[in-house]
């Protein structure tokens, strides 16, 4: 069976940090399952092996049917319910956390069944009514579950079809759908979705034969449409968890140490329990607090007295050392082709030289929350996640508590960007609400969310080359070093490489970041090409397209470099730069311009052009906004976001010495968005992210003269 | 310590016992029930808690409830009116200038708050005004957009 992760390709490490992964299967939502939820009306299911086949296929490239099976199946990862008053409802375990993923499966399912998308009702991510899903990460929602979705609407659309009309006696041919009724011919006879499916009790799996709208067609679907619940979120009406409040709740909090690894030497909480009203737990070194307000909450926690013990740790001076001389070679990279020494044999120049990333923060603007409820033996927890049914799986771990009796609902969420993939504060919510025997809401400080989540891996990359001096790379050799393997491989057709992912001991607590190491891997390679390309004298562009045959790639790089102007003369002081790439079935070329003032330093950027392809453009607007705001985001890590951490303290735990970008760090940026109607659609959440860092440090490099080789790029310009 | 009886949010008097050093935020989210300020960052840096007092952008979340007692103070759940949004409510829609939504509500006071002294900014302007105002999704740009459609010095929509 295949392993049902971001990462498909099979020589790659699959890039998980996370500290409590857990199996990747937990297919518990079989059909017995489904049949007690299900109470009635018309479901279509959709079987989990149909979103494992698409999404074999789309890492294969490959387009075309997959095969359907004809039962129910026993394991299902998404249904459409239209239940016997008429509502239609979409089950699936997908988390929106502002990718607007419950806009689109809307729109795909309001599309084919031909019924607005305000009727569309979406049951997202609660561990008691949605099957079981992985996770919501790696750009797969849209390709793999959007299609899935679009076929159950169509297929349930032809059931209603022909039992309408089989209830107004004419032929399914002659029933058209309007406004949400099905009519006849003459439109003299019609009938509700409520009287269709009342009385029923008709469960399918989509059949084989169901077809779905062609793109062309679309009506509902690549068009821009309203987020859905946009009006919510504009009047400050949507709940998010740290919104909140049960009956009864408590406020929680966790007293902590300041610095990682500490144990407990010695607590005083007598104090603080003697507040009326206050709860304080302590269970080994876990100390948690509760209380019915805020005020009296925060007068507990000034009454505990704590002392921690620190083991000395390693400091962000001695990180990059420690990365190198930990490592142990990984799964990752692959088998190598020809011979390196042969191409270094063959090459006019070489060039060794190494660079690095820093350990970046997600900080999401929501910092992590949950609240948390007992019932009996039984625990409900709101929580924002990318992945309800794994922190399912660590509640019932640490309570020690079957996972049927722990429920997990995520409204949704102020972002993740992979940041939100583990439960430490359902489980600290939990555990202090156990204690207490009421409801806890626990939300994290911002000191707490820099603190205590986890790190976008740092890393060293190290590489080696050799080239002719008419522009033919002979040898690569690409060395990471705990950042990972994402996007390790290349588009280019290098005769004789060796590349390969190290393991680490990484002294931060590290874990999945949107788009993964293909950050690092394409800042190391993208920055060191461009050297090669300097030291051959040829343009940027120029030595890429000779050192690639991949059409694709070639097609985004020359789109970005016409659009920016590439080759334009540039006044002093500006510099401009190019990179591409390509990672999770989709191509990036990003071009920057920058300027550098000469006195301060101060690194502008100017403008941005990104082009980018991910197969057939599903939605237009929908795809620009994310790339979009993949490059607003890319600018953080390129040019000044760090985190530097002493004996095991993170010293950039507050947003005012940890710099994220702002309004004014955005220049214009241009998309172009290619369209590949041939292609399947990839997601397009992660890979636009990549080519930025790559491109402004060559920028950097054109209007000062400084290779700068270490992200992120500003603090190291002298 | 000091403790205050009332604040006046979104036109009306609000009954609320509190020690005066709470921070309105904590006030607003968690006595009066009004949770469309966000917490981001507590230290005035993110813009999230944005509300206005006496129309002036206030970080509620470094504003001690005590200080702001007796005046008027305007939260985002009392800028729609008779079910109608406010035009920069309307424009965030139209704009489609929000991803995950937890910085929208600050966006939009601090936006009201420029409107209001400024009703046709410039680009400029309206990124120095913004400029302490965090989104992490990436949607700055089609926030300016957004208030520049509300402002109506938008040259075109994006459709
Ligand atoms: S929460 Fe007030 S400025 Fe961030
Ligand atoms: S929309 Fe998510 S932080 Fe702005």
């Amino acid at each position: 069976m295949k392993p049902l992760d971001d990462e498909l390709e099979i020589e790659l490490e699959i890039e998980r940090y996370e500290l409590f992964a857990d199996p990747l299967y937990n297919f518990t939502f079989n059909r017995r399952q489904f049949l007690k939820v299900f109470s009635g009306g018309i479901a279509l299911l959709v079987p989990m092996s149909n979103l494992l086949v698409a999404s074999a296929q789309q890492e294969q490239g490959e387009s075309g049917r997959g095969r359907f099976d004809q039962r129910v199946p026993n394991e299902i990862g998404a249904w459409i319910h239209i239940d016997e008053a008429g509502t239609v409802s979409v089950f699936t375990g997908k988390v929106e956390l502002g990718q607007n993923i419950r806009t689109s499966l809307a729109q795909a399912v309001a599309e084919e069944l031909h019924v607005s998308i305000e009727s569309v009702r979406m049951v997202m991510a609660d561990t008691d009514l949605t099957p079981f899903d992985a996770g919501t990460f790696g750009s797969r929602s849209i390709p793999f579950m959007a299609p899935q979705l679009r076929k159950a609407a169509a297929a349930a659309r032809e059931t209603l079809v022909a039992l309408a009309a089989d209830q107004l006696k004419v032929a399914p041919a002659e029933v058209r759908i309007v406004n949400a009724r099905f009519v006849n011919h003459d439109a003299s006879k019609s009938l509700s979705f409520a009287d269709v499916a009342k009385g029923r009790k008709l469960v399918k799996a989509i059949p084989a034969d169901v077809t779905i709208t062609a793109v062309k067609d679309w009506t509902i679907a690549g068009k821009s449409v309203p987020k859905v619940g946009a009006r919510d979120f504009v009047t400050g009406k949507h709940e998010y968890t740290s919104d909140m409040k049960r009956p009864g709740m408590l406020f929680g909090r966790v007293v902590r140490a300041a610095a990682m690894n500490s144990t407990l030497v010695s607590a005083d909480t007598k104090a603080a329990e003697a507040i009326s009203g206050v709860t304080v737990v302590r269970d080994g070194d876990f100390i948690g607090l509760a209380a019915p307000d805020p005020q009296t909450l925060a007068r507990a926690e000034k009454a505990i007295a704590v002392h921690w013990k620190a083991p000395g740790q390693t400091s962000a001076a001695q990180l990059f050392e420690q990365l190198k001389r930990e490592s142990s070679p990984g799964r990752g990279g692959a088998r190598p082709v020809g011979s390196i020494a042969d191409g270094m044999a063959q090459a006019d120049k070489k060039l060794s030289q190494a660079y690095t990333v820093a350990y970046i923060a997600h900080a999401p603007l929501e910092p992590r929350a949950a609240v948390a409820e007992w019932k009996d033996n039984k625990l409900t927890v709101w929580t924002g996640t990318q992945r309800p049914f794994g922190v399912r799986s660590e509640l019932a771990e640490a309570f020690r508590i079957p996972e049927e009796n722990v429920r997990v609902i995520v409204p949704d969420t102020g972002s993740g960007y992979g940041g939100k993939h583990s439960g430490e504060c359902a489980i600290e919510a939990a555990r202090i609400a156990r204690a207490s025997g009421k409801p806890v809401k626990l939300v994290w400080t911002r000191e707490e969310e820099f603190k205590w989540a986890y790190f976008r891996p740092a890393g060293v990359i190290e590489v080696s080359s050799g080239v002719k001096n008419d522009g033919t790379v002979t040898a690569w050799e690409f060395h990471n070093f705990n950042s990972g393997a994402s996007a390790i491989q290349s588009k280019y057709a290098f005769p004789n490489q060796n590349i390969q992912f190290h393991n680490s001991q990484s002294p931060l607590r590290q874990g999945s970041y949107r788009g993964l190491a293909a950050t690092a891997n394409h800042f190391a390679r993208e920055v060191h090409m461009d050297e090669l390309a300097q030291l051959v004298g040829m343009d940027a562009v120029a030595f890429r397209l000779k050192n690639t045959q991949d059409q694709r790639l070639k097609a985004v790089l020359e789109a970005a470099a016409q659009a920016f102007g590439w080759g334009a003369k540039r006044p002093a002081g500006r510099g401009a730069g190019i990179a591409c790439g390509f990672e999770k079935g989709s191509y990036v070329a990003t071009a920057a311009e920058v300027s550098v003032d000469p006195k301060t330093k101060k690194v502008k950027l100017e403008r941005v052009v990104a082009s980018f392809e991910c197969g057939a453009i599903v939605n237009p607007v929908h795809l620009h906004n994310q790339v979009e705001g993949a490059v607003v985001q890319a600018i953080g890590g390129a040019l000044f976001e760090t985190i530097d951490f002493q004996n095991g303290e993170i010293l950039t735990a507050k947003f005012s010495r940890y710099r994220v970008p702002r309004f004014s760090d955005v220049p214009p940026i241009e998309i172009v968005l290619l369209d590949r109607k041939d292609s399947p659609s990839a997601g397009a959440g992660e890979t636009p992210i990549v080519g930025l860092a790559p491109a402004v440090s060559t920028a950097i490099f054109e209007a000062t003269g400084q290779r700068l080789r270490s992200l992120p790029l500003v603090p190291n310009l002298s | 310590m000091a403790n205050i009886t009332s604040l006046n949010v979104n036109g009306r008097k609000l009954p609320v016992s509190v020690d005066s050093q709470t921070s309105l935020l904590t006030v607003l989210r968690d006595y009066l029930n009004l949770t469309g300020a966000k917490y981001g960052c507590g230290e005035g840096q993110c813009g999230a808690c944005t509300v206005l007092v006496d129309g002036q952008m206030t970080r509620s979340c470094v504003t001690q409830a005590g200080k702001v007692a007796g005046k008027q103070i305007s939260t985002i759940e009392g800028l729609e009116k008779d079910g109608q949004l406010h035009p920069l409510q309307q424009a965030f829609i139209e704009a489609d200038a929000l991803q995950c939504g937890y910085c929208t509500s600050g966006m939009i006071m601090s936006g009201v708050a420029l409107l209001k002294k400024n009703p046709k900014p410039s680009r400029a302007e309206i990124v120095k005004h913004m400029d302490r105002n965090m989104c992490r999704c990436g949607t700055y740009l089609r926030i300016v957009k957004a208030i520049e459609i509300a402002s109506g010095t938008a040259k075109e929509v994006r459709k």
